[in-house]
C-alpha cells in the first residue's frame, strides 16, 4: 500500500509596475499597474482564476464528493488571499467550500511569501502569525504544519518551527540531502522534539508539474495508469508527497494538454488498489513514525536545478536589493505607519528577487517564463526605485 | 574546398562604419571555417588581408574609363548615403553629377565584376548590400553560379523616414534574383519580406559577431575621459553616424532629462554626419551643451579608449538591422542600453532595452545604470560573458549551414 499526500502552493505576488526614477517622491502606488500587461496584478489574477483556480477547485470538490478517501492540502499565501478578497470573492468562496469538506488542510507560511527567515527572525515570526490570523478569519482553521517560502529549509528553520509548536514541516526531497535515502518516509529535523519532516517526491511531482505536456519527454503523453504504475515502485507503506504549484493545472499546463482529465482520473486509478489511500500532511505526521534524521546545515529549496537559494539570492543585484530592504526594517517598524509597513512587507515577497535572477541555460528560461519584466535588470531597477521612494517616506516621517 | 567570389564595398581601416567591419569579420571566419575567398572591392585601397585574395575593380576601371574621377567619388560615396543626402543633392545642380556618379559607379562596378568573375574560379557568389548587388548579379550571369545576397541594411533603415526609390529598385532586383538571402537579424528579415515581398524560406538569419583579437587588451582611457571620471562624472557614450537612422536626437532629449536628475553626467559622442551641426545647436537649446562632448569620427585605439572609459553605452537607433557597436561595447565590459528597433536586441540578452522614441524610459534607464553600482557590475560581467558566444566563428558556421542546405551549387 502507499499514501499520496497532495500539497498545492497557491500564491500570487503583488508585482511592481513600471516605476521610474521620476516617480520617486511622487507616486507611492507601487503595485497598481493600470495597463493590461503582466505587471497588472488584477489582470493576472483574473486570468489565473479563470484558467486554474476556479475550474480546479470545482474539480477537486467533485472528486472529494466522489472519493471519500480523497484528501488534499493547500498553502495559500496571505498576499494572495488579500488580493482575491479584494477583487475575486468567488475564488475565496471556492476555497472555503473545499475547506468545509473537512478533508482539505491549510498549511502555515509567511503571510508575504517572503525570505524573512533568512534576514530577520522576528519579522519571520510576525509574518507567520499574520498568516495564521488570515487563515483563521477566512477558513476558521489553525494550521498545524508549516511550509516555508519555496520549500526553503535548513536545520535552523527546523529548530525554529519546532519551537513555534508546529508538528510538521515540508521540504524538498533533494538528492544531496537524502544521499540515497528514501523520500517516501518521515524524517526528524536535527534537535527537534516534535516536528516531523515531509520530503517532496520530486520525480513524481515534477512528472506532473513540469513534464506533463512536454512533447519531447519519452513518457509523453502521461496516462493515469502509467503514473500509478510508477507509484507501485515505492516501498510498501511509503508516503508519496506530491508537492507542486497549484497553477500547474490550467496555467502552466494548459487545459488542452489534458491535465484536467488526468487529475480527474488519478484518484480512481490510484484507489483501484484497495490498500492505497490519500492523507493530508497532518494525517501523515500523525500516522507515521519519523525514524531517521535529516541533517541540513545549508539551506535547500525546491527551486531550479541547484535546489538552493540561488534562484533568489545568487547575484549582486538580488543580494543588494534584499539587504537594502531588510536594512530599512528597523526604521520602518519604529515609525509604525501601517501603510509604510505594508509596502515594506509587500516588497519582501520572494518573487521580486526571483525576477532579478541572471542564471544561464535552462533555469534562466524558467525564470524568464515567470517574469513580468523584459530583463532581470529591469526587475532590479523598478525595485530599487520603489525602495528609494520608500526610504524618502521613512525619512519624511523621522523628520516630523 | 569551396571557393567564394565575394563582392563588398569597403573593408577596414578604409571603412565608414559597420558594413566594412562585418564583411571583414565574416570573410575571415569563413576562411577559417574552410572556405577559400576572393574578395572584390570597387576601388583600390591599401588593404591586403593575408587570409584571402583581393581584387579591385576601380583600379582597372579608372584605367579604362577616364570620365570617372575615382578620387573625388571616394569622399562622397559611402555605403551609408541616405535619401536625405540624395534630396539635398537633387536640389543642387552641381551635385546632380554625384548622384549620377553613384549609380554610374555601381553599374561600372557591376560591369567590371562580370569580367573579374570570368577570370575567377568559384563555387558561388556572395554580395554584401545594395551597392554590390548589381556586381553580384553580373557575376552570376557570367558564371552561372548561385548568388547569395547578404543584407546588412536596407534603404528603409538608412532613409529613416524617406527611402530613395532608385536604391530600393536596385535592392529589390538583387533580392529577387539572388538564389538565397542572408539577413543580419529577424528584424531585417521582416523588412525584406514586408517591403520587398521576398518569401520567408528564401531568407535565413545569421547574426553578426565580434572577435576579441581585433582589439588591444585593456586600453587606457583618454586623459580627458579619465579626468572627467576623476571629478566624479559618469560617462555615457554614443557611437555612430549622426544621421536620423541612429536616433541621436533621442539620445540628446534623454540626456537632458537625465541631467535634470543628476548633473554629474558627461555625454560623449563618437561619430560625425549630416546632423552634427544641427545636433550641436539642439544641445545648446536644451542647455546641456557643456555636458555633451562631440569627439567626431574616431576609430581604432581612440574608439577603444572611449568604450573603456564609458560607464554606459547607448544605441538609440530608429532602425538598426544589427548594431555591431553594441557587441564592441560589451566586449569592453561596458553596460549597454539598446533600442528595441535593432537586430542586436534579439541576441544580446544582458542589455537594457528601450523604444527609441521613449526618451523618458531611456533617461530612466541611463540613471539606473550610472547610479547603481551593483547593476553596473552585473551588466558588465554578464554582458562580457555573453559576448564571448557572439563570435564571427559562430556566424560563419551558420553561413556554412546555409550554403550546405539552402541551394545546390
Amino acid at each position: 500500500m502507499s499514501t499520496i499526500c497532495f500539497y498545492f502552493q497557491v500564491h500570487q505576488p503583488r508585482r511592481i509596475k513600471d516605476y521610474r526614477v521620476s516617480d520617486i517622491g511622487e507616486d507611492h502606488g507601487y503595485f497598481n499597474e493600470k495597463k493590461k500587461n503582466d505587471r497588472n496584478n488584477k489582470f493576472i489574477l483574473e486570468r489565473v482564476s479563470r484558467k486554474c483556480y476556479l475550474p480546479t477547485n470545482k474539480l477537486f470538490l467533485k472528486l472529494l464528493k466522489k472519493h471519500p478517501e480523497m484528501k488534499i492540502s493547500f498553502s495559500l499565501s496571505g498576499i494572495f488571499l488579500e488580493q482575491i478578497e479584494d477583487d475575486f470573492p468567488e475564488v475565496v468562496k471556492s476555497f472555503q467550500d473545499l475547506v468545509k469538506t473537512g478533508r482539505v488542510e491549510i498549511l502555515s507560511e509567511t503571510y508575504y511569501h517572503s525570505l524573512a527567515f533568512l534576514y530577520d527572525q522576528k519579522e519571520f515570526e510576525r509574518q507567520v502569525e499574520m498568516h495564521r490570523k488570515k487563515v483563521w478569519d477566512l477558513f476558521g482553521v489553525v494550521p498545524q504544519v508549516f511550509r516555508n517560502t519555496e520549500l526553503i529549509y535548513s536545520n535552523d528553520l527546523g529548530r525554529k518551527i519546532d519551537a513555534m509548536g508546529f508538528k510538521g514541516i515540508l521540504a524538498e526531497g533533494a538528492d544531496h540531502i537524502l544521499r540515497g535515502q528514501s523520500p517516501h518516509q518521515l524524517y526528524r529535523p536535527v534537535d527537534s522534539k516534535n516536528v516531523k519532516l515531509l520530503l517532496k517526491s520530486y520525480k513524481l511531482s515534477d512528472d506532473i508539474a513540469f513534464r506533463f505536456s512536454e512533447q519531447a519527454w519519452e513518457e509523453h503523453p502521461l496516462s493515469t495508469e502509467k503514473f500509478v504504475s510508477w507509484t507501485r515502485d515505492v516501498p510498501s507503506d511509503g508516503i508519496i508527497n506530491l508537492f507542486m504549484d497549484y497553477e500547474t493545472f490550467g496555467e502552466h499546463q494548459w487545459e488542452d494538454s489534458g491535465i484536467f482529465e488526468f487529475l480527474e482520473d488519478l484518484p480512481r486509478a490510484f484507489l483501484k488498489d484497495k490498500k492505497n489511500t490519500f492523507m493530508t500532511p497532518s494525517e501523515v505526521v500523525d500516522s507515521f513514525e519519523a525514524k531517521e534524521q535529516i541533517d541540513a546545515p545549508q539551506y535547500f529549496s525546491w527551486a531550479d536545478e541547484d535546489r538552493d537559494l540561488s534562484a533568489w539570492l545568487s547575484n549582486d543585484l538580488q543580494k543588494e536589493a534584499a539587504q537594502k530592504l531588510y536594512d530599512l526594517g528597523k526604521d520602518v517598524l519604529k515609525i509604525g505607519d501601517p501603510e509604510i509597513i505594508e509596502d515594506w512587507r509587500r516588497l519582501q515577497t520572494s518573487d521580486h528577487f526571483y525576477y532579478m535572477c541572471t542564471k544561464w541555460h535552462a533555469d534562466g528560461d524558467v525564470h524568464k517564463y515567470f517574469s513580468p519584466y523584459e530583463t532581470p535588470y529591469d526587475a532590479f531597477i523598478v525595485f530599487i526605485n520603489v525602495l528609494n521612494d520608500l526610504k524618502l517616506r521613512v525619512e519624511a516621517h523621522k523628520n516630523k | 574546398m569551396k571557393r567564394i567570389l565575394m563582392f563588398g564595398w569597403e573593408l577596414p581601416p578604409f571603412n565608414s562604419g559597420g558594413l566594412g567591419v562585418a564583411c571583414y569579420g565574416l570573410a575571415r571566419a569563413l576562411v577559417r571555417t574552410g572556405f577559400d575567398i576572393v574578395f572584390v572591392l570597387p576601388r583600390k585601397v591599401d588593404v591586403d588581408p593575408s587570409f584571402m585574395d583581393m581584387r579591385f575593380a576601380a583600379s582597372e576601371l579608372a584605367r579604362e574609363n577616364q570620365s570617372v574621377s575615382v578620387r573625388s567619388i571616394e569622399t562622397l560615396l559611402t555605403p551609408y548615403i541616405t535619401s536625405e543626402q540624395f534630396s539635398m543633392m537633387k536640389q543642387s545642380d552641381t551635385t546632380q553629377l554625384y548622384q549620377q556618379t553613384l549609380h554610374e559607379e555601381v553599374m561600372a562596378y557591376a560591369q567590371k565584376a562580370g569580367e573579374i568573375a570570368a577570370q575567377e574560379q568559384c563555387d558561388f557568389i556572395y554580395a554584401h548590400d545594395w551597392l554590390s548587388f548589381p556586381a553580384g548579379l553580373a557575376a552570376k550571369e557570367v558564371t552561372g553560379k548561385p548568388l547569395i545576397a547578404q543584407v546588412h541594411a536596407t534603404e528603409y533603415d538608412r532613409g529613416a523616414g524617406g527611402a530613395d526609390e532608385r536604391i530600393v529598385k536596385v535592392e529589390k532586383q538583387g533580392l529577387e534574383q539572388a538564389d538565397h538571402i542572408i539577413a543580419v537579424s529577424k528584424y531585417t528579415k521582416s523588412v525584406i519580406m514586408d517591403r520587398y515581398g521576398i518569401e520567408d524560406d528564401k531568407i535565413d538569419v545569421v547574426y553578426n559577431g565580434v572577435d576579441r583579437e581585433d582589439f588591444v587588451k585593456a586600453p587606457r582611457s583618454s586623459r580627458l575621459l579619465r579626468g572627467a571620471r576623476k571629478q566624479g562624472k559618469k560617462v555615457v557614450l554614443f557611437v555612430g553616424r549622426l544621421t536620423a537612422q541612429k536616433g541621436f536626437e533621442y539620445f540628446l532629449e534623454a540626456a537632458a532629462k537625465a541631467l535634470a536628475h543628476n548633473p554629474d553626467l558627461l555625454f560623449v559622442v563618437a561619430g560625425s554626419g549630416e546632423l552634427e551641426a544641427p545636433m550641436m545647436h539642439r544641445a545648446a537649446e536644451l542647455k546641456i551643451a557643456d555636458k555633451v562632448l562631440f569627439m567626431g569620427f574616431v576609430r581604432g585605439k581612440e574608439l577603444q579608449e572611449a568604450y573603456g572609459a564609458a560607464d554606459l553605452f547607448v544605441m538609440p537607433s530608429v532602425s538598426e538591422p544589427f548594431g555591431i557597436t553594441t557587441l564592441e561595447a560589451m566586449l569592453h565590459g561596458t553596460p549597454v542600453i539598446v533600442s528595441r528597433q535593432s537586430g542586436v536586441a534579439e541576441v544580446a540578452e544582458h542589455t537594457l532595452k528601450v523604444d527609441f522614441w521613449d526618451t523618458e524610459d531611456l533617461a530612466h534607464k541611463m540613471l539606473a545604470v550610472v547610479e547603481n553600482e551593483a547593476l553596473q557590475k552585473q551588466l558588465r560581467r554578464n554582458g562580457a560573458r555573453e559576448v564571448r558566444q557572439l563570435t564571427w566563428k559562430e556566424s560563419a558556421k551558420q553561413c556554412a549551414w546555409v550554403f550546405d542546405n539552402r541551394f545546390t551549387s
